[in-house]
């Protein structure tokens, strides 16, 4: 069995995986961050989305194998002692979830998305979740939540 | 689902890799995993091996050689629609890959992947075949370059051979005069294209001088719709090019699906077809 080193969240794991084994699988089955959760087979849904090496992917479209090495950040290593980051509380505030089983991946996705722009249009955001399903919220909420998860995050950057 | 079990290596060079795909007939090559992981993880594929092609350099990037632009088989969409060399000596490239399903797929999937996959409803195939780009392969026997022209074979088959990997593709520069578009058809989001068109023209003295027509999912291959094309050179901005673009499904074969039937995917390639040479013509 390969063995492969990730560091999630912050923290370094060593592990020895069957080839077969998910990212997502070893996320949550392994290593208990059961924040991230399964949508879908076909890497449509975006549920599982996490940050590889700083960048979204489906985390159920990639090998644990294939992320021997790599940085890997979760929903669950956003907030900062004990504080949600500014994207969770954003969409807290903003109702942009409802059964909230989208929502990791969403606020993921948004992050991500604002690496390129900061201070995005409501295009540039709907575009930037095109790889995210909600089947609850009607999207709304979730492009205001990001917008002002967006102007937050821009002041917590301006205020030091 | 869970994918079946199956090996897996990670050779650390080209050649590494083409051995250990030549060990193993029912090998296959792991590029970024955004097709072929779905396929597993529904049981639509049972590799016994998978060879990650990932990390090897001889892969990667975008390389600027003077009269083509070379795209390394493991250079992501995001790469790609960002590179400047793309941008600026093969534009349609960009377009059409900024299309390509959403952005964490993009961070991932390649443009070889997409192209070896060979399915006619991606994007890029129809792009480089209206580019003319020349695939440039590896395996035990050696190098190959193969035309576009002759590397589309059948429903997601290409003329790799087993054990042969793409290394990338030379993407011919067209030079100045030319412009691009991409026409994609869908009725959602992130979704594949019902049909799409890529156009290449080159404009003369208010009148189109030559043109290349690709179009997807108008058949089990990408193919160039040829008569439109013929019906392009020369013509007239207005009736003359309108009357070509009524060409464009011209001994095209689509199939009827969930999405569209067969007749209305004539009648998208038509129109889109029409749009994709105006808007590549810079015409409104
Ligand atoms: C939800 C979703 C939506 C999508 N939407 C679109 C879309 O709108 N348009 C579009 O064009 N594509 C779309 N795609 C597909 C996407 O573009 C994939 O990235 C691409 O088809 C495969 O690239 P990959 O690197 O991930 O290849 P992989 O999945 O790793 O491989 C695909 C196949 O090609 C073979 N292969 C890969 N690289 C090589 C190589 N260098 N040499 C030899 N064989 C190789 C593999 O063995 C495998 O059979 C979508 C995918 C998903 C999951
Ligand atoms: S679980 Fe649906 S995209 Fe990963
Ligand atoms: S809140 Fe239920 S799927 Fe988005």
């Amino acid at each position: 069995m390969p063995r492969i080193t990730v560091t999630v969240d912050g923290v370094k794991y060593e592990e020895d995986v069957e080839p077969r084994l998910l990212l997502v699988h070893l996320l949550r089955e392994r290593l208990g961050r059961t924040g991230t959760p399964v949508g879908c087979d076909t890497s449509n849904c975006g549920a599982c989305t996490i940050m590889l090496d700083g960048k979204s992917a489906k985390s159920c479209s990639v090998l644990a194998v294939q992320a021997d090495g790599c940085d890997i950040l979760t929903i669950e290593g956003l907030s900062e002692g004990g504080r949600m980051h500014p994207m969770q509380r954003a969409f807290h505030e903003e109702h942009a979830l409802q059964c909230g089983y989208c929502t990791p991946g969403m606020v993921m996705a948004a992050i991500d998305l604002l690496r390129e722009d900061p201070d995005p249009s409501e295009e540039t955001i709907r575009h930037g979740l095109e790889g995210n399903l909600c089947r609850c919220t009607g999207y709304c909420n979730i492009v205001r939540a990001v917008r002002r998860g967006a102007q937050e995050m821009g002041q917590a950057v301006n205020t030091p | 689902m869970i994918p079946a079990p199956f090996d897996y290596v990670r050779p650390d060079s080209l050649a590494e890799a083409c051995q250990a795909l030549a060990a193993d007939e029912e090998a296959k090559v792991l590029a970024g995993g955004q097709s072929l992981m779905p396929l597993l993880r529904l049981r639509l594929a049972y590799p016994s091996r998978l060879v990650d092609i990932g990390r090897l350099p001889e892969l990667k990037g975008v390389h600027d050689r003077g009269d083509h632009v070379f795209i390394g088989a493991m250079a992501t969409h995001d790469e790609v629609m960002r590179s400047h060399v793309v941008n600026a000596d093969c534009p349609l490239i960009a377009l059409a890959t900024a299309t390509v399903a959403d952005p964490a797929i993009r961070h991932r999937g390649t443009f070889g992947g997409s192209l070896a996959h060979a399915d006619p409803a991606g994007d890029l195939p129809a792009v480089v075949l209206a580019l003319e780009g020349v695939f440039v392969t590896r395996s035990e026997q050696g190098e190959r370059e193969i035309p576009a022209a002759e590397f589309f074979v059948d429903y997601l088959e290409s003329a790799l051979r087993t054990a042969e990997v793409l290394v990338g593709v030379k993407i011919p520069k067209l030079g100045p005069g030319w412009g691009f578009h991409y026409e994609k058809f869908r009725r959602t989001a992130q979704a594949w294209a019902i049909v799409g068109v890529a156009a290449a023209v080159r404009r003369a003295n208010g009148s189109i001088a030559e043109a290349r027509i690709g179009l997807s999912n108008m058949g089990p291959t990408p193919v160039r719709a040829h008569a439109a094309e013929a019906g392009l050179r020369d013509a007239e901005l207005g009736d003359q090019v309108r009357q070509a673009c009524e060409q464009a499904a011209a001994d095209t074969s689509p199939s009827s699906d969930l999405h569209a039937q067969a007749d209305y995917r004539r009648h998208l390639a038509r129109v889109l077809t029409h749009r994709a040479v105006r808007a590549a013509a810079g015409s409104p």
